[in-house]
């Protein structure tokens, strides 16, 4: 659940680093992150995700990664970073009228 | 940091008051729209320490909560109800780990908590504080003390933090099964013998007012209630939710064929819910300043674990550390080709 990859995603001495865990629920569908969880290595951390997020059959594949080897845009530039498709209306199907009795569209 | 940081000059810059502004309406519109805070987003400094408080307060409550049913585990009367009981215990210890998590999302370290809690300077819900006596109590700590757990929990699957309302979530969605099991368990005790039936109406009547308990104080004498309600960390005040668990725990008790120790419990037609009397608040606060029948020993037990167990926590580092120092390209050969191993694992 740390979407913060801040000091404490390192590796702070006397500390497992952080890990961030993500499940694939079931064939066919994205692994979605869950939340982390602290482990020694990279092995330790997928059994340690299988006990923690996984006790009732939850998913069928783990990833698990390093919460310092994630890169996140920043929340006070989301305006510029996502600006540029805010005003492309246009790449919306309901932009374009078509009179109703137009079948199949 | 390592010189005279830019961040620490900005403090004077004349823009960045105006900045700070900006994000704190920024976050008000985010809270008035019921929308969620994320970890990365601007927040009111005692926003955050309210919650780190509120989150580890929580977190340590399901760890401590392992204690009062783990004593029953090798006391379980059948192998089904052991493996039960296991479950459900290490579904706790989980719940624990989940809501960790968030508070680390806040900057708060899984160790400096701990370290907090053993210290005694965090606290965890004072109805852990009361011994599980009897194997009935497996079964009432499942139905009523998980019951108001979860009367508690609805709501904050909706709380204005990301990540607290996912874990409480995930929680709420294991804890159903927690209530079931204990209901069940005292139903089978029901349809046994009259000292069972005695077992399971004294286990209720040690656990009813602890249970009424775990909504904190009235609210009248709960000042932080009114801030934490603004910033949309609560939604409902402790004596809402208090009626709203005797509402529904009444008719669950008369279909156990179990009373209330509460003669003033009856049902008020024009109100639309249940009057009851108020548990004794002065029983409540001695148990949060640590005079309950188990504070001392529920810290000590949890600092033995944790002192006991630091050597397999720097073990296991050691070990990652040694396997990874062996796996590194060129780690115990000088062979020409190993420094352009690890050129290309760079590049990768």
């Amino acid at each position: 659940m740390s979407e913060t990859p801040n000091e404490t995603g390192g590796t702070v001495r006397g500390e497992w680093p952080l890990y961030e865990v993500f499940v694939r629920g079931k064939r066919g569908l994205n692994h979605v992150h869950v939340g982390s969880l602290h482990a020694p290595d990279d092995e330790m951390a997928i059994r340690h995700a299988r006990d923690v997020y996984t006790r009732r059959n939850e998913g069928v594949s783990i990833w698990v990664v390093r919460s310092s080897e994630i890169t996140a845009s920043s929340p006070d530039e989301k305006d510029p970073l996502f600006a540029p498709s805010g005003d492309k209306v246009y790449r919306h199907p309901t932009f374009y009228d078509i009179p109703a009795d137009v079948p199949h569209m | 940091m390592t010189t005279e940081t830019p961040e620490a000059q900005l403090g004077q810059e004349p823009g960045a008051q105006q900045r700070e502004a900006e994000f704190e309406a920024q976050f008000r519109r985010t809270i008035e729209a019921k929308d969620r805070i994320e970890p990365r987003d601007w927040m009111p400094e005692a926003y955050r320490k309210t919650l780190i408080r509120q989150v580890a307060q929580h977190a340590h409550s399901e760890i401590i909560g392992m204690q009062p049913e783990g004593n029953w585990i090798s006391r379980a009367p059948s192998l089904r109800r052991k493996a039960i009981l296991l479950a459900k215990v290490q579904d706790e210890a989980g719940h624990g780990l989940y809501l960790y998590s968030a508070t680390e999302t806040l900057g708060a370290t899984r160790n400096e908590l701990t370290e907090k809690l053993i210290a005694g300077r965090q606290k965890y819900s004072s109805i852990f504080n009361y011994p599980a006596l009897s194997y009935a109590d497996v079964g009432t700590i499942g139905w009523l003390v998980d019951g108001a757990a979860i009367v508690n929990q609805v709501p904050l699957c909706r709380t204005s933090f990301g990540p607290y309302g996912r874990a409480m979530i995930r929680i709420c969605k294991e804890e159903s099964f927690h209530q079931r099991q204990g209901y069940e368990l005292l139903m089978t005790m029901m349809r046994g013998t009259d000292e069972q039936r005695e077992m399971v109406q004294e286990s209720v009547n040690r656990f009813w007012w602890p249970a009424l308990m775990m909504f904190g104080p009235p609210d009248d004498d709960s000042p932080n209630t009114a801030q934490s309600m603004a910033w949309g960390i609560k939604t409902h005040t402790n004596d809402e939710l208090r009626q709203k668990f005797v509402d529904m725990s009444v008719p669950q008790a008369e279909a156990l064929g179990v009373t209330f120790p509460d003669e003033g419990l009856q049902w008020n037609e024009e109100r639309g819910h249940y009057d009851f009397t108020q548990p004794d608040w002065s029983e409540f606060w001695a148990v949060v300043k640590g005079n309950g029948p188990c504070n001392v020993q529920r810290l000590a037990h949890r600092k033995k674990a944790w002192d006991d167990g630091a050597w397999v926590r720097e073990a296991a580092m050691a070990f990652a550390e040694k396997s990874a120092e062996a796996a590194a390209p060129g780690a115990d050969t000088d062979s020409p080709d190993s420094g352009a191993a690890r050129a290309e694992e760079v590049a990768r």
